[in-house]
């Protein structure tokens, strides 16, 4: 599911137009974006919740080269699967195909390289 | 933050839609989501990031209380991957880090002009990269 189609879904269950729901949909990660970017964590009961870890600089390494690179401190954000979703998607294991063969189409059939290790 | 400022932000921002509307898009919002990745199907919010499953075989793993060791079940598992823009996002103006290099490199990538816009303008900053109104 891409963001136009949760869009979508929001405006057929919400029986809202699609430009509407579309505010309501940004409006959402809007405000979820500018809390993360306050270093501000998430809860959504249910759902999981975000958090915004800090990272002091560091030399790493051009992994082609292994060539030193400095990596500045920066800060990334983290997302903690919430009880009830993670049931909810470990139970989909038993009635819907493994992730990577596609039940979106479009771009999975790309990721199904990297899963290899998973 | 929790649902409720959610709520409010919709709220206040958007307009048209009393408190209770407002909750009701909300869960919709995140109960869609949760329906969505319950089937077993991915999600991905361009310029917030993907919601993507994984299928992990059972391994052997250790009780990190005593050390015993476990068999861990396969099972299916939720990763959240964060976009570049959301990543650039959070270390905009932070010491060392070149505003410019982001968000010309925001621009650049595509599809995710249109969101880049609508996080600028959240922060006030609409458009400073030249090519908002993209798409």
């Amino acid at each position: 599911m891409t963001k136009s189609e949760l869009i979508e879904a929001i405006a057929a269950r919400g029986e809202l137009t699609k430009a509407r729901a579309e505010m309501v949909v940004n409006c959402v990660f809007d405000a979820m974006t500018e809390a993360l970017q306050k270093g501000e964590g998430i809860e959504i009961r249910g759902f999981g919740s975000f958090t915004v870890r800090p990272y002091k600089p560091y030399d790493g390494r051009n992994p082609r080269t292994g060539n030193p690179v400095p990596v500045p401190a920066k800060r990334l954000p983290f997302f903690k699967v919430g009880k009830e979703l993670k049931e909810l998607v470990d139970s989909s294991r038993l009635h819907s195909p493994p992730p990577s063969s596609g039940e979106t189409g479009n771009l999975s059939s790309a990721s199904t390289g990297t899963d290899g290790e998973g | 933050m929790t649902k409720a400022d959610i709520v409010q932000a919709v709220y206040a921002r958007l307009g048209g839609f009393s408190k209770k509307e407002s909750a009701d898009l909300v869960d919709l919002v995140f109960e869609t989501m949760k329906e969505t990745l319950g089937r077993g199907e991915k999600i991905k919010i361009s310029g917030f990031g993907n919601f993507v499953l994984r299928d992990k075989r059972a391994r052997q793993g250790r009780n990190p209380q005593t050390g015993s060791p476990i068999t861990i079940t396969e099972r299916r598992v939720l990763n959240f991957k964060a976009s570049q823009l959301l990543k650039h996002a959070l270390n905009e103006g932070m010491e060392g880090q070149s505003g410019a290099t982001s968000s010309s490199r925001a621009t650049a990538t595509g599809t995710a002009a249109g969101a880049h816009g609508a996080v600028a303008a959240g922060s006030g900053a609409a458009n400073s990269g030249g090519h908002g109104p993209h798409g």
